[in-house]
């Protein structure tokens, strides 16, 4: 600070500052008067003109959103124009006369637009009421030659979301809705407001960054009707990036309409990449009636739906694998040296342990049984002795290693990771040690084993590739509207593991003739067209204790789940599949067929070579139960 | 204390009463823009005038002490303005994008308002001895200016853009009064107009936008934009005899942004024409003159330069809002002084006031 110790009078040189400051004050008042004067007296009536129903208004336009392909360049998703019709109670002398008018020539129920805007009275002033989305041509065309009967009265084009396969893609796709406030709140700062659209669920959610459209909007001038008169200034809206699938959509429509009727889901991949081929759960719902706005009794129906259509059962749904664990049990045992190919146990037709029986599918059991027609004929018994070999710690190791029990980090929300028991988990969990009685059950991949459609998909395609767990994943590349690369995304190793050549050299041998021997359980699933391999699997949801029914008989709540994972061409793999249909039977008879379709159409879409005529089949209609 | 009779009879009875007026024709306006011919509406007026009541106690503390006992607080309340304002960065409420109010339960404290005073009371009471022949060189005013920089830079992270212009042109504004030589002046802008476009380098493209919105309006015309629209049709419409109170539109239509504060003098504007709006800007050029007349007459620089500073944050924020609602300048959120809601700013204004009417009475004693 300043080394002077003593206050001062003030100066004369700040008195004659005073004098300046004065002037200046002065100054910039004047200037204040004269504008003010300016805008009230000289341009008063100008902005009185505007100011008289507020004739200057904001008007939002929605970005259009990005669009989906699939893997060859189909489109999948799309957005087209579509009217809202909109009212403005304000713009009318008398908004009674109007609604009532409005009814009368559109032949609607005037008291569905009373109540419409009854609903809306917290609206702003001169905020506009939605009294249809979307509406019809015939209406648009009606309302146009109307106006001047319909003061208030505007009809608003905007951009919808179209899903062209409808409810064909519908989960893996997701949908749209207006932004919550919790959204809104956690996307602060990135431009989102208040009836924006936004991904909710699947590919519209988890790429809403790239898909969304910026809004633009307009000022206007409107007339003393609420017509657009003119428009002062306006912000371009920007649409959002294109999105390109390795979804195959001739191979998605035919999953879909393979499961029509039956509650299941659908996965194919890729063998040599993991990217998804299809994915398909049923039932599904029409991501359209969510672009539409849907409607809370729409909602109600959706989610109070026992058969819950909203959820992936791909990827959310878990089920006992059933006999189509028992890959992972012969990859094991062969693995770990503790059977041969050709090491042999005979089957009676069950197997007692303690006082337990676990019986075999087939009463009189399979005889004398190697691995390869245990595989094929699926044999109970022959998987029960190689399960109590191996031990529960053994077969959940090689379980996970396959990618069981652990989600497979697909890019969709809510994937579920299924479970894998050991002796540690039930300890942990349930606090009790691990009963040898419950070591058959798991061989057979019943009692804890759960699996998602996804996981057993991914674990054919690792048997089929030589070893290779991939992630599976479904966006290809992002791309700007002018076409420019964007984002490319591709294979991504989860592990590899180290398995003999042998090992799953037999297991597809062994998969191959439980299709196409003759006395496989997978016979329904032989194709004259390629060369398939696959396993079947029924998983039980109620236990029969000592007592054979027929899956067909029982009520369908506690009939058994049908599973069949298969890939093909057996030489030289491409495509693998995975098909579960809730309580459909047996796998041979209800799953099996599902995925030769959809393996036949994959060889024999436009533009592809024939392919490698198959070994001539011995017999039609093999045995298609476990 | 003994209070000097002399004290009494030189009140300042003029700025006193021009207080006054402001804060009755600002509650009217609060009314107007807050009501409702359906009913239901907050009673902000109410508030407002209790607010008032609060601030005439302020007032009165202001001027009852010897203002040379408040330049020995003037480092005390920089501390507790400082404090506050770093306490709103961690718990302050979050309003209108930024973060700006301490939440005391049954009131939001608004930091800022305080900060203003803060400012000049640390700058009169650095200046207060004679300046050096020539005046004040840049170097001379490291220390005012290294208190000033953290309020400043604090209330922009708010973001409180128009605070931060407030606190900077006035702390300029008593400098400049207190001595600084013009050449060091025109230095600093100087160098303040080179630094500008190699710090733009440095920002975000995002942040690049926000400050060309910012300057310009127009760019943004969904938003800002419109609000300057809407401001300007409320006060054109008023025209000359406006359109009599509780007749405004605009803000009764809910078109204006902030209608009760930071625009509330185009509500003013919209019901009481241009004549009541030079009657208004009369009132405030008349409360600005007297107290300009006070530092003229002050009795040692201290004092001039204290009421100097007060009146100069009267003046800068009644200059920028009134320009600002009638589309002169950029929209930032700056309050009009006594007039807008807002029990912080209202509180403060008048106990500055005190302050200026409290160097009044004292100079003649000694």
């Amino acid at each position: 600070m300043l080394p002077i110790p003593f206050r001062t009078e003030v100066d004369p040189q700040m008195r004659s500052r005073v004098n300046l400051l004065i002037a200046l004050v002065s100054v910039v008042f004047l200037f204040l008067i004269g504008r003010l004067l300016f805008l009230q007296v000289i341009e008063g009536d100008r902005y009185t003109y505007l100011s008289e129903n507020n004739r200057i208004r904001i008007k939002k336009i929605p970005g259009a959103r990005g669009m989906v392909f699939d893997r060859n360049g189909a489109l999948l998703v799309d957005n087209r124009p579509s009217f809202d019709l909109l009212f403005v109670p304000e713009d009318a002398d008398d908004p009674e006369t109007t609604l009532r008018e409005l009814a009368r020539v559109l032949g609607r129920d005037e008291g569905d637009f009373r109540n419409l805007v009854r609903e809306n009275k917290l609206r702003p002033a001169f905020g506009e009421i939605v009294l249809g989305r979307d509406v019809d041509w015939r209406s648009v065309v009606t309302v146009e030659t109307h106006q001047l009967d319909l003061p208030g009265v505007t009809l608003w084009i905007r951009p919808r979301r179209s899903y062209l396969t409808d409810g064909t893609a519908a989960h893996v796709l997701g949908y749209i809705g207006e932004i919550n406030p919790q959204q809104l709140k956690a996307r602060r700062g990135s431009g989102y407001v208040m009836g924006d659209e936004v991904g909710q669920f699947g590919l519209e959610k988890n790429w809403e960054e790239y898909l969304r459209g910026r809004s633009g909007g307009q000022q206007v001038e409107v007339d003393a009707l609420g017509r657009r008169v003119r428009v002062l200034h306006a912000v371009e809206d920007v649409p959002g990036q294109n999105v390109h699938l390795t979804l195959d959509r001739d191979l998605q429509e035919t999953a879909h309409h393979a499961l029509e009727g039956k509650d299941g889901a659908v996965v194919a991949l890729d063998v040599n990449s993991g990217a998804i081929l299809a994915m398909v759960s049923t039932p599904g719902y029409d991501p359209n009636v969510f672009a539409r706005g849907v409607t809370g009794e729409e909602w109600r129906t959706l989610t109070q739906d026992s058969a819950h259509p909203l959820n992936n059962r791909a990827i959310q749904g878990q089920y006992p694998p059933g006999s189509t664990f028992k890959i992972v049990l012969a990859i094991a045992g062969l693995e770990e040296g503790v059977i041969q190919p050709e090491t042999t146990f005979f089957c009676p037709g069950s197997l007692t342990v303690g006082n337990r029986v676990f019986r075999d599918w087939k009463k009189g059991g399979h005889g004398a049984v190697n691995l390869h027609k245990g595989l094929t004929e699926s044999c109970d018994v022959y998987f029960y002795l190689l399960g109590q070999k191996l031990g529960p710690d053994r077969i959940a190791k090689y379980a996970r290693a396959l990618g069981l029990g652990q989600p497979t980090g697909i890019e969709l929300d809510h994937e579920k990771p299924g479970l894998i028991p050991d002796t540690e988990w039930k300890k942990r969990r349930l606090g009790q040690p691990w009963f040898p009685g419950e070591t058959p059950s798991m061989a057979i991949g019943q009692g804890y084993v759960n699996v998602t459609p996804l996981q057993m998909a991914n674990l054919t395609a690792a048997v089929a590739n030589g070893g290779t767990l991939y992630r599976p994943w479904f966006v290809r590349k992002i791309e700007s509207l002018d076409g420019r690369l964007i984002r490319e995304y591709g294979p991504e190793i989860i592990s590899t593991l180290n398995l003999k050549e042998s090992t799953l050299e037999h297991i597809r041998k062994a998969l191959q003739d439980a299709v196409n021997s003759g006395s496989g359980t997978g016979g329904r699933a032989k194709s004259n067209l390629i060369m398939i391999a696959g396993k079947t699997g029924t998983a039980q949801v109620a236990e029969m204790k000592g007592a054979f029914v027929k899956s067909e008989n029982l009520a369908y709540k506690i009939r058994d789940h049908a599973w069949f994972v298969a890939f093909a061409p057996v030489e030289k793999p491409e495509i693998a599949v995975a098909v579960l249909v809730e309580h459909g039977g047996h796998g041979g008879a209800a799953a099996a067929p599902v995925a030769k379709k959809i393996i036949e159409k994959y060889f024999t879409r436009d533009g592809r070579p024939a392919p490698t005529e198959p070994r001539l089949a011995s017999r039609d209609g093999a045995r298609h139960a476990d | 204390m003994q209070i000097d009779r002399r004290l009494i009879s030189h009140f300042d009875w003029g700025l006193f009463g021009l207080t006054a007026a402001l804060v009755f024709f600002g509650i009217l306006t609060i009314y107007s823009a807050t009501y409702s011919p359906t009913g239901e509406q907050a009673n902000l007026a109410t508030k407002q005038f209790y607010w008032f009541m609060f601030g005439l106690l302020a007032m009165l503390a202001a001027t009852a002490v010897d203002y040379h006992d408040i330049e020995r607080l003037a480092y005390p309340f920089y501390a507790l303005s400082l404090g506050l304002l770093v306490l709103v960065l961690f718990i302050g409420s979050v309003g209108g994008g930024s973060q700006r109010w301490i939440n005391l339960g049954f009131v939001a404290l608004q930091p800022s308002e305080p900060t203003k005073l803060a400012i000049v009371l640390v700058s009169a009471k650095y200046l207060q001895y004679d300046e050096p022949a020539g005046g004040y060189r840049l170097r001379d005013l490291w220390w005012p200016a290294l208190l000033a920089a953290p309020l400043i830079i604090l209330t922009l992270i708010q973001p409180d853009l128009g605070t931060a212009v407030v606190l900077s042109v006035v702390f300029m504004s008593v400098v400049l009064v207190g001595g600084l030589r013009l050449r060091s002046f025109s230095y600093l802008v100087a160098a303040g107009l080179t630094l500008l476009p190699i710090a733009w380098q440095f920002l975000k493209p995002y942040q690049q936008r926000r400050i060309l919105t910012f300057l310009n309006p127009d760019l943004d015309p969904l938003g800002a934009g419109y609000h300057v629209i809407q401001s300007k049709i409320a006060i054109g419409s008023g025209r000359l005899l406006g359109k009599g109170f509780l007749n405004g539109t605009q803000n009764q239509l809910e078109f204006l942004p902030a209608q009760h504060t930071d625009f509330v003098f185009s509500v003013f504007a919209e019901e009481w024409g241009f004549l009541g709006c030079v009657i208004l800007l009369a009132l405030y050029f008349a409360l600005i003159m007297l107290a300009l007349k006070v530092v003229a007459r002050a009795k040692e620089r201290f004092g001039a330069l204290l009421v100097f500073g007060m009146l100069g944050i009267f003046f800068w924020q009644v200059a920028i809002n009134v320009a600002m609602v009638a589309g002169l300048l950029p929209v930032v959120g700056i309050p009009l002084p006594f007039f807008s809601y807002g029990g912080s700013s209202l509180v403060s204004m008048m106990t500055a006031m005190g302050i200026i009417i409290n160097v009044s009475m004292r100079r003649f004693t000694f």
